[in-house]
Formats: structure tokens, C-alpha cells, sequence
């Protein structure tokens, strides 16, 4: 048995950029993992460090989403510097693309709405109409009306992102295990312990980040993360030379030149099955947007599982019951990657979550359960 | 309209399956990538049978051919397999005519073999190519490498080539990497049962000394150099001008359909290969799914022949077409052939078993061709916490270019294995999805035109 | 570098390799017309610009994507000569044609 400042359940995004992040504040951090054959979001994540559809009715989603935007540049250089690799960063702003006058006005009414409930904390964005955005993005579909953009959006490798922080917390001294699911566990105020294939470990501090798993898991650290799957599916093409300036919502060009296609949101619970009409879907939407993309080869395509409160919107807790026991639950991985090493991880380091949080406790859904 | 059966691969068990399932009244589908059927070693057969140099060892697979041909199989050429629905039976297809579905009751993959990667210092510069990629040249078009040829390896292909190269006027320096004692692979047993097919092998290797190929042997630590394209091939102890290097280790099942549609697999520790598993007659672990010839594991193609004839029987059976009598006596000639076929088949397996440095290759080489990954990084990866090679994937890309890992997944497990010291059927393959191979964005929308509607 | 046999196999149809006329025999794939063709690479590679010929000719390694037709990154070992086709080599990542 090994006894450590805190134990992180969970290696992969969410997981490791909290285990990175507390490392990063002196904790002597063990981060459990998983196998080679796991849900692993992370491996599918479609990689937008996104912005501006985020928070719609809870501005402070909206709030946190892009202080962690504005934390990614410093994450991004620090892991560079740590580990050499490029998590191939680039904020350059998104857009959104309309492809009907229906879209772009819903999408209008929208962004106005969120602009509103951002108070004065400013929301900045534009419509912009198709003369515009043929000045921004090569050889739009006709169907195109116009889009939506807001500076703060951007994209990142979420596989470069999830080495990266895998290495950079191991050589800073962390204790990364893989081949460790958690099988068991027990917990006291600022007193618990885990048991897993690869050993029993204990700690003053917990983070549950392990996904879908933490549905089981909470209760016995006295959280409640009620979270379900949601499949999406995501098409990648073959590399091709750089054209696109800056991501959409659903087509992206990587640094290594592939352009990804996403995605689907499909309630199929635990089956990670492809399903060619989707596919095609996508594919159609895509070549509607930009048709040249049709002529690309699509080389990789597959479908992972979304992590979903009820609400869409993260879950981050402290257990009540017993203080130190946090849990992190979110789809986000990689655009809130910044707000997690960065912000959370000192939050839990040291011991209490701000006040800023406090609208992601799961608490929200008894309240909606009593009403 | 509904096929009874749908066969993947127009090769020895894929043709074979499909004339018995004919001949048992079911509705066939054959589906192929290729242009014409034989697999790879009919490849071309009709067009090859007539050349001296490849006519002997061709010419068998005339007869099947010429069956397969005429057995009123629905025979579709040039046509991919995208993706696999095991559950609804339901194919979805790209060929000349674009893209669409089929659907049948039961599907047997008869996927075949690929030739196991060689990843030596040098692989990868032009005029280094696999041993099976110079006897395709021959069969589909006659030609034989230029100036002078290497061929380095071992096992049954190295001294065919040898002999077909030679016939045609282009005999090699023979570099063979066997390092097995014949006395070790004796003790295999099979020398009765196996007799025809080592009676053959024998006169291969006679052959080939009286066409003049120079043999060396045992060759290690074998290394391509050159600066842009391959010049010289050198090992410990040697070296030689070289312009073209055929490499070759033997060849493993081509498991990409069957990882993803995720029937199980088993580690096969005698041919160093995940290999699904099937019972006598090709039933995988899926009921609709059937698995025969080498893509079933490495057995050769009188074996594929037989395991497509069982697969096929075993399909007429499920879907009452024929009764346990007929089942009965028609798979007792199958049998007996499997079994002489398959006689050998340890023998060889020691015989030829891959060297180590094959199967996890020095630190400098290569291991993912595609996305230029070496087995340096690998293992460092490896050493990190990727225990698999899904997570060596995310990672480092290996096995995410256009290969999709058919030529590094089984370099990436060992490499895993090695760092890890496990043995290597604790490490799970990698998973491959859909498309099986690339399709346009452009083809797949189209697809969506007919498809039904997914539920939201 | 691959020599042809004329006597085992008559070379019939005639397909431009890098803008050069090469007789093949008919089932050639186009990988094959690249080799006949002596060309030094199929392609260059799009990570590291690495030349490369045809691997494994049956559709397993994708190392000889060429342009074909005016088409990007099709596996040549897959595709049969037609009279007048047109087989380029590839420099880097295929463009993307908007």
C-alpha cells in the first residue's frame, strides 16, 4: 500500500491535467489509469478548444469555459517546455457555419441571448453574412448563409495534449499507473483509499475524473455524479495541405494537415458500434459546407462515448461528507484542460473549491428533482 | 434482396466456399478488391498460367477458378468492404459503381493472408519491397527486378521466388535468416501425413541451387543502405551490391474485418499471430459470422480450399438447405484434405519462426511506415504508460495513417511486450474501425441519399 | 527497377508515368506501370518528404499512393493500366482543391 497527498482516479484528460496540476503545486500525486482497452473519451475528442456555443442559459459555464481558453496559451507553453511536445494550439476564433436563413437567425438569437446573460462580462461575437465569410474560409458551399464567430475560439491535438500532460506529470516526479482500474475503495474525512489490480493506495485527497466510471465510483466517497453516454462519431480525411484558417464547430484541419468531421450526438448508451448512416450524414453536412472536401479520402473514422450530466453542463464537487473526496465531470476535455490544471487543481490542492464553481454541483439536480 | 451467404475475398476459400454453397442451392455474394479472382496465389492466374516461370505452381488454381466462375455466384470485383454490420448481416460496399449495401443470412470472411512486416534498418527506401510484392510482379506482368536482387528472409515463399525468379532469368542471392535447427523442427512431427507438400518443398530448394541461386545462411543483423533509394544490404559478417531487396518473414491472417467487427482472437504462440477463433467449420465467435483460409490462420491454400468448402456446408446446414447426413458426406473429402494440408504445418512454423529482432525491431527502424514512427519511440511510450496498442496510437499516431496499423499493429504489441516484459498475448490488438479502407467524403454522402434514417 | 519479358508477356497498353509514355501488359496495376517505369519514388512522404516505392503491390501497406487521373492518393497497386492513363508521382500531403 502506498500512501500519497492526493490520488487522481481517471488518466485520461480530465484526469490528467488535475494530476499535472496538482503535481504542479508540490502534491505528491499518483494518478490511476485504466487499460490499453477503456471508453477513453479522450482518445475521441474532436479536439476544439470551443467556446462560443458553451454556456447557453448558464453563463457561468460560458464563464469558466473561457477563462479556460484564456488559460490554454500558458498550459500550452508550459508543456512545451517541460516535454518538447507541441499540443498544436492555435486560437486564431471559430465560427459557426449556417446553412439555411433559419439557421443563421436561430444562431443570431441565440448568441444575442447568451451576449445578454454575459452581463459585464461581454460576450464578443458577430454574424457574418456569406460576402464576409468567403474573405475568411476557401470554397464555401452555396448553401452556406453565413456563421457565427467569437474570437475566443480555437483548437488544440487532444492526443499531443494527453502525452504531453501524461509526461509532463510523470517526469515532474508524479506516479502515473496504468492497469489500475479501481475495484474498490473506502472513504473518511480526509482519509481514503483505493484498491486496484495494481495495488491499494492511500490519501488525504481524492479526485474522481474517470468518466463514466464515476457513476459507480461517487457514492462511495459520498459525491453523486449522475453522468450517462452520449455517442458521437467523428470522420478524419487523409492529410492534405493547410487551407483551413481557423476551425467550425463540426470540420477542423489538424497540424498534421487531416481534417476532422464531427460529429454526432446519439443516446445509445455503452455501444461504441459505428453507424454508416451517421457517418453519411456528416460526410453530407461537410461536403454541403466546403464541397471540395468530398474529394478527400476519409482514412480513420470512429465513435466514442460523451460524458453527460443530465444537464450537458460539467459536474465539480467536494463530498460533504467526506471533505477532500472531489470529482471533475465534464465533455470538455480538451477545451477545459486549461481551467483544470490551472485553476481547479490549486482549488483542490488547496482544499476547497471556489465559489465561482458552486453552480456545477450535482446538488442542482435534487433541486430539480424536488420542483 | 437477401444473399444466403456473403463471402469476403475471391481467393482458394473464398471461391472454394462459394462453389459448394452454390451447389447446395444457397444465393451467393462474392466480394473482392481485386480485379480478377485467385486471391494471392491464383492472382492473375488466367493471364499467368501460360509463363514458365510461374506456370507450374499456378496452374492448380485454374480448375477452381474456372468453378468459381461458372458456379452462378453473384461475383463482384474491385469492390471494398467498408464496413461490416455482423449483427443486422449488413455490408457496405464501395466498388466501380459507388457505394452501397448488401445483406446476407451468414458472412464468411475468407480475407486471406499478408506477408509479415520486416522492419530492418532501411526498410523503407525505395527498391526494398516484400518478397510477395516481386511474385506479384511476375504473375500480373511478367517483369522481374532489374541489376541485382536480394532476397532475404525465410520460409516456403523465399525458395518458391528464388526458383520463379530464377526460371525468368533473374536468379538471387538468396539471404536466408532461418536460425532453427532442422532437428528441432523435426521433433514438430508431420514428416508422413506432410510428405507431398515436403516432397515439394525439397524439390524447391533443388531446384533453385541447380538455377544457380547462392545461398547464404544463417544471415543476421540484416540492414538496407543507401541514401535515396536501396544500394547495398549488409549483415554481420557480409555485405553485397543490392538494387532491389525482397524481404520476407512469412505471412500472418489478415485480421482487420474480424478485430473490428470484434469476434474474439486467440494468440497462436506457434505462428506469432492473433488468429480468430473458429470452430472446424469456421464458425467464429458471432452466429452469423464464418471465418476460412488463411485469414482463419496460416495453413496454405489446400487448406483454405477445404476450410472455404466446410465454412460453406456449415452455412447450408444453419440455413436448412442441407441436413446433418448431407453435411456429413460431403465434409469427409474437405477433412481428410485439411488434414493432410495442415500436416506439415507446425513443422514449418518452427522451422521458419521469426527472429526476434523481426518481430521488435532495433530502436532506429521505422516501425510505423506511415506516420514515420520508430520503435525507439515506441518503446520509450511504452516505458511512459501505453500498455496497449490503442493508447500507443493515441500517442504517437502509429497505426492511425492510411495503413490503419496492418503493417505496424503487430511490431507496436511486441515492442509493448518486450518493454513491459509480459508475453505478447496479454496485449490485446489493435482495434481497427470503419471505413476498413478509405472511401471518399464524397462517396459516403452519397450513401446517405438511401440510407434509413438513424434514430436520434 | 522492374525489366519486363516480352516473351512471357506482351507489353499492349500504354499509360503516361510522370508525363512518360510506358507500354504494360494488360492487368498491370498501376504501381506496377511505376515500377516498369523505373521511376525513383511513387511518392514523397507528407510527414517527412521520404521517398518511397511500392511495398507489399496487394493493397495492405498504402505506400504507393500516387495521383491517378487527376485523383489524389489512390492505391496504386490496387488500380488496373487503362490505356492513356495518367499515374503521377506525389510530393507531400495530396492539396486540397477548393
Amino acid at each position: 500500500m502506498t500512501a500519497r497527498d492526493a490520488i487522481v482516479v481517471g488518466g485520461g484528460l480530465v484526469g490528467a491535467a488535475i494530476a499535472h496540476g496538482l503535481r504542479g503545486q508540490g502534491l505528491d500525486t499518483v494518478l490511476l489509469d485504466e487499460g490499453d482497452v477503456a471508453f477513453r473519451a479522450s482518445r475521441g475528442n474532436f479536439g476544439l478548444v470551443w467556446v462560443q456555443s458553451k454556456g447557453f442559459g448558464a453563463p457561468w459555464y460560458q464563464q469558466w469555459t473561457r477563462g479556460s481558453a484564456g488559460e490554454w496559451p500558458a498550459l500550452a507553453a508550459d508543456l512545451a517546455a517541460r516535454t518538447g511536445i507541441d499540443t498544436a494550439l492555435q486560437q486564431p476564433g471559430g465560427v459557426h457555419l449556417c446553412l439555411s436563413e433559419a439557421e443563421f437567425d436561430d444562431r443570431a438569437a441565440r448568441m444575442a441571448r447568451m451576449q445578454a446573460e454575459a452581463g459585464n462580462h461581454g460576450f464578443d461575437h458577430r454574424m457574418i453574412r456569406r460576402g464576409e465569410l468567403d474573405d475568411m474560409l476557401p470554397g464555401l458551399g452555396p448553401s452556406v448563409v453565413g456563421a457565427s464567430f467569437t474570437p475566443y475560439d480555437g483548437h488544440a491535438s487532444p492526443l499531443a495534449l494527453l502525452q504531453a500532460l501524461h509526461r509532463a506529470f510523470t517526469e515532474a516526479g508524479g506516479a502515473y499507473i496504468p492497469n489500475a482500474k479501481v475495484t474498490g475503495g473506502s472513504a473518511a474525512p480526509h482519509d481514503f483509499r483505493v484498491e486496484t489490480a495494481a495495488g491499494a493506495f492511500t490519501a488525504p485527497r481524492i479526485v474522481l475524473a474517470a468518466g463514466l466510471g464515476n457513476a459507480d465510483l461517487a457514492p462511495v466517497f459520498g459525491l453523486n455524479t449522475p453522468v450517462r453516454p452520449q455517442r458521437g462519431q467523428i470522420l478524419v480525411t487523409e492529410r492534405a495541405g493547410t487551407i483551413l484558417p481557423m476551425p467550425t464547430t463540426t470540420i477542423r484541419q489538424t497540424g498534421e494537415g487531416t481534417i476532422m468531421l464531427g460529429d454526432s450526438m446519439e443516446e445509445a448508451g455503452f455501444d461504441t458500434r459505428q453507424a454508416p448512416p451517421v457517418m453519411a450524414q456528416i460526410a453530407q453536412r461537410a461536403a454541403l459546407c466546403f464541397p471540395w472536401i468530398a474529394e478527400l479520402n476519409i482514412v480513420r473514422a470512429w465513435s466514442a462515448l460523451r460524458v453527460m450530466a443530465p444537464d450537458g453542463l460539467p459536474i465539480y464537487d467536494q463530498s460533504d461528507r467526506f471533505p477532500g473526496a472531489f470529482t471533475a465531470n465534464c465533455h470538455s476535455g480538451v477545451t477545459l484542460a486549461g481551467a483544470h490544471a490551472r485553476l481547479l487543481a490549486p482549488m483542490i490542492a488547496a482544499g476547497a473549491l471556489d465559489p465561482v464553481l458552486a453552480p456545477f454541483t450535482a446538488k442542482r439536480f435534487d433541486v430539480q428533482t424536488a420542483a | 434482396m437477401i444473399h444466403d451467404l456473403a463471402i469476403i475475398g475471391a481467393g482458394p476459400a473464398g471461391m472454394a466456399a462459394a462453389v459448394e454453397a452454390r451447389a447446395c442451392g444457397l444465393s451467393v455474394l462474392v466480394v473482392d478488391d481485386n480485379p480478377a479472382p485467385g486471391g494471392q496465389v491464383f492472382r492473375a492466374a488466367e493471364a499467368a498460367a501460360p509463363d514458365p516461370a510461374v506456370g507450374p505452381e499456378i496452374a492448380p488454381g485454374l480448375a477452381l477458378i474456372a468453378a468459381f466462375r461458372a458456379s452462378g455466384a453473384e461475383y463482384r470485383p474491385a469492390t471494398t468492404l467498408w464496413h461490416l454490420d455482423p449483427d443486422e448481416g449488413l455490408l457496405s460496399l464501395a466498388g466501380p459503381q459507388g457505394v452501397d449495401e448488401a445483406r446476407a443470412r451468414r458472412v464468411l470472411l475468407a480475407t486471406g493472408a499478408q506477408e509479415r512486416a520486416v522492419p530492418i534498418p532501411g526498410w523503407t527506401l525505395p527498391g526494398v519491397m516484400t518478397a510477395g510484392a516481386a511474385q506479384i510482379m511476375l504473375k500480373t506482368t511478367g517483369a522481374v527486378p532489374a541489376g541485382r536482387t536480394v532476397l532475404a528472409g525465410q520460409g516456403p515463399l523465399v525458395w518458391l521466388l528464388a526458383v520463379q525468379l530464377a526460371r525468368a532469368g533473374a536468379a538471387p542471392l538468396l539471404l536466408e535468416t532461418r536460425s532453427t535447427g532442422l532437428a528441432a523442427a523435426l521433433s514438430q512431427g508431420g514428416l508422413w501425413s506432410g510428405r507431398r507438400l515436403l516432397a515439394k518443398g525439397l524439390a524447391l530448394m533443388a531446384e533453385a541451387r541447380r538455377r544457380g541461386v547462392r545461398v547464404v545462411r544463417p544471415v543476421r543483423g540484416l540492414r538496407a543502405e543507401g541514401t535515396t533509394r536501396v544500394e547495398r544490404i549488409a549483415w554481420d559478417g557480409g555485405a553485397a551490391p543490392c538494387d532491389t531487396l525482397l524481404l520476407h518473414e512469412g505471412v500472418i491472417p489478415q485480421t482487420h474485418v474480424s478485430r473490428a467487427i470484434g469476434v474474439d482472437h486467440a494468440w497462436d504462440a506457434g505462428q506469432a499471430c492473433w488468429r480468430p477463433v473458429t470452430d472446424g467449420f469456421g464458425a467464429s465467435s458471432h452466429d452469423r459470422i464464418a471465418i476460412a483460409g488463411d485469414g482463419a490462420g496460416i495453413g496454405g491454400w489446400e487448406a483454405a480450399v477445404a476450410a472455404g468448402r466446410l465454412a460453406a456446408l456449415d452455412t447450408a446446414r444453419r440455413l436448412d438447405a442441407l441436413d446433418a447426413a448431407g453435411v456429413a458426406a460431403r465434409s469427409a473429402a474437405p477433412l481428410a484434405a485439411r488434414r493432410a494440408a495442415l500436416a506439415l504445418r507446425p513443422l514449418l512454423d518452427a522451422f521458419y519462426a521469426p527472429p526476434a529482432s523481426v518481430l521488435a525491431p532495433p530502436d532506429d527502424v521505422l516501425a510505423c511506415r506511415c506516420e514515420e514512427v520508430t520503435a525507439g519511440a515506441i518503446r520509450a511510450a511504452a516505458r511512459l504508460g501505453a500498455t496497449g496498442p490503442n493508447q500507443m496510437k493515441a500517442y504517437l499516431r502509429c497505426g492511425m495513417g492510411p495503413c490503419q496499423g496492418r503493417i505496424c499493429a503487430p511490431s507496436v504489441a511486441a515492442l509493448i511486450a518486450e518493454v513491459r516484459g509480459v508475453p505478447p498475448e496479454t496485449i490485446a490488438p489493435l482495434r481497427p474501425r470503419a471505413p476498413y479502407k478509405p472511401i471518399t467524403v464524397g462517396q459516403l454522402a452519397a450513401s446517405a441519399e438511401s440510407a434509413q434514417q438513424p434514430p436520434q | 527497377m522492374f525489366r519486363p519479358r516480352p516473351d512471357a508477356r506482351p507489353a499492349t497498353i500504354e499509360v503516361l508515368v510522370d508525363g512518360t509514355p510506358v507500354l504494360v501488359p494488360a492487368g498491370a496495376s498501376a504501381a506496377a506501370a511505376v515500377l516498369l517505369a523505373g521511376l525513383p519514388a511513387i511518392r514523397e512522404t507528407p510527414v517527412s518528404g521520404s521517398p518511397r516505392l511500392p511495398l507489399c503491390m496487394m493493397g495492405v501497406c498504402f505506400d504507393c499512393l500516387a495521383e491517378i487521373d487527376g485523383v489524389a492518393n489512390r492505391q496504386a497497386c490496387m488500380v488496373p493500366v487503362a490505356p492513356g492513363m495518367r499515374i503521377a508521382r506525389q510530393h507531400g500531403a495530396r492539396a486540397a482543391r477548393p
